[in-house]
């Protein structure tokens, strides 16, 4: 089994990231689903529009789930992105991971949507009720100080 | 040299197009195609300062060297989930 990240502009079924993860001697597996809230900040949402360089965001994140297998201590991991216009109540990111012991998992997990929040190259574009739309303040993602050369 | 530049969301929303091709001069750099897109592209005055860069699918340093054909994308603040 080997980690498995993908970026999807489908509906998610968490069914299908657990089915990723698991092994008999696995006693813990997590599953995190991020979801559209209806408010944010005081304000009603509708809906809102993922935006993404897919090209890149599908290279950060399995680098991502590469780096949390490193925590974990197992392969044991399938983290899903979507993107596209998601209503409220629908998820937006869903992460598997299984470990024989809990604490890794936990771990592992926290790892993944904190730095998938920190530089997926992924923006969030959010409606409102009155119509409105308006891109949502990102995080400034880690960048090299210096180009010599690249990595 | 040419490169190909990419824009997403709100820089998307004030460069009014979601790429072009720059004509950069030898010995470009990250720094150097993003001056040149601020004054060339009317919208792009209003970058921030401290823009975040990625070439070729990586975040990169504005000190970072181009080459004909680099894939160079200017990307506002990230994050998803």
């Amino acid at each position: 089994m080997t980690v498995r990240t993908w970026i999807t502009t489908e509906p998610l079924d968490p069914a299908q990231v657990l089915a990723c993860v698991g092994a008999p001697e696995d006693g813990a597996v997590l599953l995190f689903l991020g979801i559209v809230r209806e408010e944010n900040e005081g304000r009603r949402v509708v809906s809102i529009r993922y935006d993404a360089y897919v090209a890149m965001a599908e290279r950060v994140l399995a680098e991502v789930a590469r780096e949390a297998a490193g925590r974990l201590g197992t392969e044991r991991i399938a983290v899903v992105h979507r993107i596209g216009e998601l209503g409220v109540g629908e998820a937006s990111v869903a992460i598997a991971v299984s470990s024989p012991h809990r604490a890794e998992a936990f771990d592992a997990c926290r790892y993944i949507i904190e730095e998938i929040k920190r530089r997926l190259p992924i923006w969030k574009e959010e409606r409102y009720v009155d119509g409105e739309a308006r891109w949502l303040a990102g995080s400034v993602p880690p960048v090299p100080a210096s180009g010599g050369g690249a990595s | 040299m040419r490169v190909r530049v990419l824009f997403f969301a709100l820089y998307r929303d004030l460069a009014g197009t979601s790429e072009l091709e720059l004509e950069l001069p030898a010995g470009a750099t990250v720094e150097t195609a993003v001056e040149l897109l601020r004054s060339q592209v009317k919208g792009l005055a209003r970058l921030p300062r401290e823009v975040v860069v990625a070439v070729n699918r990586e975040y990169a340093a504005r000190d970072t060297p181009l080459a004909e054909g680099d894939e160079v994308a200017l990307l506002p603040p990230v994050g998803g989930g």
